[in-house]
């Protein structure tokens, strides 16, 4: 791994049992993120991208989840720690932004209030020098006058205000890591950019580390280093942010470049949804797991369960997937072009047959 | 908020204006018994009956009755004089006042800090012994009738008929103002007796409430926080689940001011619910009048002391 990386989780596993079963949530997920650094993890809801980071904060929500894998702060393992140490690591070394600003801060208390107790939690000052500080906390998130607005209660600020006010909170204790969980989901378009650029700025300023949590590659593309893709638990492919959107490699990968609106393809070319639904984590299909829904699937595919492997030529890039390197380069080049993954498919074949 | 509390007490005064005649009317509707038959002792003449029914002012109609009633009411505050035991009204009910709310005021302590630590403990440790002991106790506490729960308690404990000699029993009721430690010593059985029902339904009300708030996004940011977990539950949790607790105990509690028959009853203490009972027994009408309309003042008062209360604990309640 990355040598210096500040977090680093290493074949991170969380399963627990249902009725129905025993849902693999993740699935041996390893990644880093160094110091400055921004990472951005990718997925559907389901994928697991959102459980393998409350599992890092310590925040898993199911009660008897079986926790396996390495998380290593600093080079300190976090999974093994008491329960009290790693509080003090939660909101101080780690903190962790939420996707609705609004249900995540506190209805009865004021946002000052809120601020103030973060700081409480980790330090050792007097009320009155948390309280200021949650006034330059929100003075730093750009919230304009912020000795009063420190006053009022979550329901009367906007939404990006809220959103900026649990910046604030997060950044209140100057972290080494800041896990942003879909933290624009919930915003206006307009905010949403206003916000990314926020995050974007205060991790430089503070130097810190992002976990980027996102659905939205357009959010990606803003505020992001590095990338890794997530499918049914699993890292399906890994690579720079640049690399990411010039030569993806991943049919899953492709799928959601395609569903989105881009300016370098042909104007004409259509938006093509990923048919199907994530699948279940309990009974997930055999073989590779993006199987039933990949355009490009052979018979072998449905046996054979592919490993996050390095791309051949390609230093930094890793990818699961089962196609051969020359086919997946042939595919992308045709969807590039504009052409429908079920076209794209064919017309890489008979390249194929005909080299 | 000061204009919505003066507009909701003008509608205070309406309903109890309401309630007043709709009990009167139901006096007048369905008549338990004569009111002069009864006063003129145990063999009356049809003469002295006649004479009593025209002194209480009962030959006229009924609205004429009402009117004068209302009239003394609000001029003089007078709530006429008792059928039965010839005396002012006014000062046979408010007498009866201390004692019923030394029993209710004291009770509701009990059952609230017991409802509220048992609800919290079991919310926090669901599922596991200590929950299932509370819950099945609290099972217990709201199936068993107070007149049961009140005769066992005095059978077990009661300092002269209870198999351990205890606390003070039945009718050992003293005022605060003559003696404040045998108040609170004969008090101590009826408080828990009373206590006991509210107490395990606002362990349950709070542990429902407790469970699903542990569940709000809010709370997992404090969690993210870093705050102690005995910080996320108490000011994080309870704050949020504890506000339903407070509109039911501001209600219930209203609501026993204006009585506490049944808990009155087998202790024997002389508060409004066992003035009520008499009224009712010996058709005094004009007491029957002055326990309903005490009863329903409570009530509404409560419920407006409940509403203005919301505004403090959940700061997005704002009143015009």
């Amino acid at each position: 791994m990355a040598a210096g990386a500040l977090l680093e989780v290493r074949d991170l596993r969380v399963e627990f049992d249902t009725d129905d079963g025993v849902v693999h949530a993740v699935d041996g997920v390893s990644y880093s993120v160094e110091r400055g650094r921004a990472l951005g993890i990718v997925g559907e809801s389901g994928s697991g991208k959102s459980v393998s980071n409350l599992t890092v904060m310590g925040l898993t929500r199911f009660q008897g989840a079986r926790i396996s894998g390495e998380v290593l702060l600093d080079g300190r393992s976090l999974l093994d720690l008491p329960k009290d140490e790693m509080r003090r690591i939660r909101g101080n070394e780690i903190a962790m932004i939420f996707q609705d600003p609004l249900s995540s801060l506190h209805p009865y208390y004021r946002v000052g209030w809120q601020l103030a107790e973060a700081v409480l939690a980790h330090r050792d000052v007097s009320r009155q020098e948390a309280a200021n500080r949650a006034v330059e906390l929100l003075d730093m998130v750009d919230i304009p006058e912020p000795r009063r607005r420190a006053q009022a209660y979550p329901h009367e600020f906007s939404g990006g205000m809220r959103q900026r006010a649990m910046i604030a909170m997060a950044l209140a204790n100057d972290p080494k890591v800041l896990i942003a969980d879909e933290p624009t989901t919930a915003l206006d378009v307009t905010v949403q950019a206003q916000i990314l650029e926020l995050i974007r700025r205060l991790q430089h300023e503070l130097d810190t580390a992002v976990v980027m949590i996102t659905h939205d590659l357009g959010v990606i593309a803003e505020t992001v280093d590095d990338v890794a893709v997530m499918y049914a638990g699993r890292i399906v492919e890994r690579a720079s942010t640049a690399t990411i959107f010039r030569t993806p490699e991943h049919p899953y990968t492709w799928g959601l470049l395609k569903s989105i609106p881009r300016l370098d393809v042909p104007r004409d070319a259509p938006l093509v949804p990923i048919p199907g639904a994530p699948p279940s984590l309990i009974n997930r299909p055999s073989g590779c797991h993006f199987h039933p829904r990949c355009p490009y699937v052979r018979e072998a595919h449905t046996r054979t369960d592919p490993r996050l492997e390095p791309v051949p030529g390609d230093p930094g890039h890793s990818v699961a997937c089962l196609l051969g390197p020359e086919t997946r380069r042939r595919i992308w080049a045709e969807l590039r072009a504009g052409l429908e993954p079920d076209r794209a498919r064919r017309a890489a074949e008979a390249q194929e047959t005909s080299a | 908020m000061g204009r919505y509390i003066v507009r909701r007490l003008l509608w205070v005064v309406v309903l109890l204006f309401l309630v007043s005649l709709i009990t009167f009317i139901v006096f007048y509707a369905f008549p338990t018994a004569d009111p002069a038959q009864l006063r003129a002792g145990r063999q009356p003449n049809p003469q002295l009956v006649e004479q009593i029914r025209h002194s209480l002012g009962l030959d006229k109609p009924w609205y004429v009755q009402y009117f004068r009633y209302m009239k003394a009411l609000v001029l003089h505050f007078d709530f006429g004089r008792s059928y039965h035991y010839n005396v002012p009204v006014r000062k046979h009910i408010l007498d009866a006042v201390a004692p019923t709310a030394s029993l209710v005021v004291g009770a509701a302590v009990l059952w609230l800090v017991s409802g509220i630590a048992v609800g919290t403990i079991s919310a926090v440790r669901r599922g596991k012994l200590i929950d299932r002991l509370s819950m099945g106790g609290a099972l217990v506490a709201i199936s068993a009738p107070v007149y049961w729960l009140g005769l066992v308690a005095l059978y077990l404990f009661a300092s002269d008929i209870g198999k351990v000699h205890i606390f003070p029993g039945a009718g050992s009721y003293t005022p605060i103002t003559d003696d404040p430690v045998k108040w609170f010593t004969s008090l101590i059985l009826p408080w828990i007796v009373l206590a006991a029902s509210f107490a395990a339904f606002y362990a349950r009300l709070l542990r429902g409430n407790l469970i699903e708030t542990m569940s709000e996004d809010y709370i997992r940011t404090a969690r993210a926080k870093g705050l102690r977990e005995r910080r996320v539950v108490l000011r994080h949790g309870v704050r949020s689940a504890i506000t339903p607790v407070v509109t039911a105990a501001g209600l219930d509690i209203g609501i026993l001011l204006g009585g506490a028959i049944l808990t009155e009853k087998v202790f024997n203490i002389p508060g409004v619910g066992m003035v009520a009972f008499d009224s009712i027994q010996n058709a005094d009408l004009p007491i029957i009048q002055g326990t309903v309309l005490l009863g329903a003042f409570f009530i509404v008062i409560a419920n407006l002391v409940v509403d203005v209360l919301y505004a403090f604990l959940d700061p997005r309640v704002r009143y015009a």
